[in-house]
């Protein structure tokens, strides 16, 4: 029996190597796994479109729109593309449902910007085991670039961390002796910026940390935490947040009439829904940092990239809420995907997949700052790693400093 | 010791949040016995038509008014239409309903006015109250309507005959119905107030933690541990246990080194838990007895 099928295994390599030889020179042109043929490119997807993360379900709808506008425009390189995306309600165990669905019954090509750090943990395994890419995902958390361990999953947007070594790094040159009291979301989010800032602060910025308060996203308000955090003294505030906490802190700091430097994460730093709902007198001189145009700060009014961006909004999906952040994330990650998959031309591989979006050399996008730059390797699967600090004056985000790189280990 | 002060100024405030919120939560619990799991997203809901009536450019004191009737009649539809034919079911059924119509309010919020925080203006302003900033002149203005409408609730559940029929509606409807009280509508009354006061606490709540359609879910939760807290057949006691509630939570957040922001809400439930254990009506609350 072992001997049987030893000899059966060695006739169909055979014949398979011998395929693969003769065959070669004519197949070059295409080749396909499955999700891919002549005339179509299959792409999976899974967003939170119910439950406590439903904002973000925008990001989808943007991407959706977006190939419906790559197809419009006659597809790439003829191909159109088929999007496939499910809601998961940002639950983990739904999550691993749909990657299944998409990839045993739906059978695409690969999985793109499937979004939530907790629902990108639960089906990485899976996606790795599957050799199936899992490209993009739609999370700041810094383990997505690991191709060692995990060559089919990559990320995109900066990582958390990398923020916050830069925020560290603006620190100690602007306030070297300063007293920073730290606010922070309970999760993945907030702990991973976290450890970024305190990384970049080292030991000796140990010591200026003198307070680090978590707060839950069940909590109504933080109020209580910032009145804690100025009793400290401090003349740093960090505020590790996400949108509706951020606005909160801003509008808090300002009322108690607490004047430290303040720092905000990217996360919370929109314009449209943090900054003017918090009232932009009360956002003053705040400090943050990007890697995206704001749709809704005035500066980019005249900018092509933006206007290209609200034709096509004013296209294909009008009924989107430019304020948004999401729908910039959307933009551009749809527009990162299709430039992965021109460069891919007729070898739809899995693989080749793999390969040319970890070939990104110097790619700029319209809806990125100038200067942010998507770079990948072999060995470096975090897209963009750069930001510009930035500083609110008047109604919009004033850049300043050059474009900051918080690489890990660099 | 500053910090102590500030801290109990700073739950103050929040407690009017949870307060507002648990006058509603007693408010229905007066009329149907139950508690209304989709309390929060129908004062989320309310708030929602005060924005949109506000950005259809109807001034803020038209815009109060029209509100509260809207969900007044919103809370009696709700009723008519859905609770009405569930009416002899059983708990479970009422619960499902409620989960359900929690989920599709939210949802219909969401899509109709997207899921971006919106700034929702206060009638009061946000200067400090009295020289305190801890206190801003809206917290005093909520923490103010809390009261006046805890002193309209007590005159009209003791005085006026319609109050009094719906607390009867409420604890014994079969004697009730018996001495003449339509008891259906009562119910629907209820739901009505419920509605409208849970409108007025999102309009309050708004401007402080910002609308969007998951605003009121963590509320809820401190409104019912703070109207359970209070006892639920007490208005007054909801609106002390709200105020008790959001002051000890911050102290425990405080002064618990360690673990005692993480355990926040956990230790206040705890405290909620022993004061039950000692006073099952609540600390104002009354207890019934029930005859065999």
């Amino acid at each position: 029996m072992f001997s049987f099928s030893k000899t059966r295994i060695a006739a169909i390599s055979t014949a398979v190597i011998t395929f693969a030889m003769t065959g070669g020179n004519a197949i070059a042109q295409k080749k396909y796994d499955t999700g891919a043929t002549d005339t179509e490119i299959k792409i999976g997807n899974i967003m939170p479109y119910s439950g406590p993360a439903s904002a973000y379900g925008v990001i989808g709808k943007i991407q959706e729109a977006y190939f419906n506008k790559v197809n419009a425009e006659g597809g790439i390189n003829g191909r159109k593309i088929k999007f496939i995306s499910y809601d998961d309600g940002y639950s983990p165990p739904k999550a691993v449902e749909q990657a299944r669905k998409l990839v045993e019954s739906d059978e695409v090509l690969f999985v793109f910007n499937p979004l939530g750090t907790p629902s990108n943990s639960a089906i990485q395994k899976y996606m790795n085991a599957k050799k199936v890419p899992q490209l993009f995902v739609a999370t700041g958390a810094t383990k997505w670039n690991d191709p060692k361990d995990f060559p089919w999953t990559m990320g995109w947007q900066p990582n958390y961390q990398s923020e916050g070594r830069i925020y560290a790094k603006y620190l100690m040159t602007e306030k070297p002796n300063g007293k920073i009291a730290i606010l922070y979301q309970n999760d993945d989010f907030g702990k991973d910026l976290l450890k970024g800032l305190k990384d970049g602060l080292g030991a000796k910025g140990a010591s200026m940390i003198v307070l680090e308060e978590s707060y839950e996203v069940s909590e109504p308000t933080i109020d209580s935490h910032i009145v804690k955090a100025k009793a400290t003294g401090a003349d740093i505030f960090v505020s590790v947040t996400t949108p509706k906490f951020g606005a909160q802190s801003i509008k808090k700091v300002a009322e108690i009439g607490w004047k430290p430097l303040f720092i905000l994460n990217n996360v919370a730093a929109s314009i449209g829904s943090v900054m003017k709902p918090a009232g932009f007198e009360n956002g003053q001189d705040i400090i943050s940092a990007n890697y995206a145009k704001d749709p809704t700060d005035p500066q980019w009014a005249n900018d092509q990239g933006i206007k290209n961006f609200d034709a096509f909004l004013q296209k294909y999906i009008p009924e989107a809420n430019r304020t948004d952040g999401s729908v910039m994330f959307g933009y551009n990650t749809a527009q990162t995907m299709a430039l992965v998959l021109k460069a891919a031309g007729d070898n739809l591989t899995r693989d080749n997949m793999m390969k040319q979006a970890a070939n990104l050399k110097d790619v700029q996008l319209e809806g990125l700052l100038p200067g942010i730059k998507l770079n990948t390797s072999a060995t470096d699967f975090a897209p963009i790693e750069q930001l510009q600090l930035m500083k609110f004056k008047g109604d919009k985000w004033e850049l300043f400093g050059d474009v900051l790189s918080g690489e890990l280990g660099g | 010791m500053e910090l102590f002060i500030n801290q109990v100024l700073a739950g103050i405030s929040t407690g009017a949040i949870y307060a507002c919120m648990a006058l509603a939560v007693v408010m229905i619990y007066q009329a149907i016995d139950h508690l209304n799991f989709a309390q929060g997203e129908m004062a989320m809901f309310s708030t929602f038509i005060a924005y949109q009536l506000l950005q259809w450019g109807i001034p803020y004191w038209w815009t109060f008014p029209l509100t509260l009737i809207i969900s007044f009649a919103g809370g009696i539809a709700i009723e008519r239409a859905l609770f009405k034919p569930l009416g002899n079911a059983p708990v479970l059924v009422h619960v499902a309903g409620f989960i359900a119509l929690f989920a599709i309010l939210n949802s219909v919020a969401g899509l109709t006015w997207d899921w971006t925080i919106k700034q929702f203006p206060t009638p009061f302003g946000n200067a400090p109250f009295l020289g305190s900033q801890l206190i801003s002149t809206h917290q005093a203005g909520m923490i103010g309507i809390t009261f006046i409408l805890l002193i309209l609730l007590f005159v009209f559940f003791r005085f006026t005959r319609v109050g009094l029929a719906m607390r009867a509606a409420a604890a014994l409807p079969e004697s009730a119905k018996l001495v003449g009280i339509n008891v259906s509508w009562m119910i629907a009354l209820g739901w009505g107030m419920a509605s409208g006061i849970g409108a007025i606490a999102g309009i309050l709540i708004a401007p402080v933690v910002f609308l969007e359609p998951n605003m009121m879910g963590g509320v809820l939760v401190y409104g019912f541990a703070s109207a359970v807290l209070g006892g639920l057949t007490s208005p007054f006691g909801a609106v002390m246990g709200g105020f008790l509630v959001g002051v000890f939570e911050n102290l425990v957040g405080t002064y618990i080194p360690g673990v005692g922001n993480e355990l926040k809400l956990p230790i206040a439930l705890a405290l909620i838990i022993t004061v039950l254990v000692l006073r099952p009506g609540g600390l104002f609350g009354r207890t019934f007895v029930q005859r065999v």
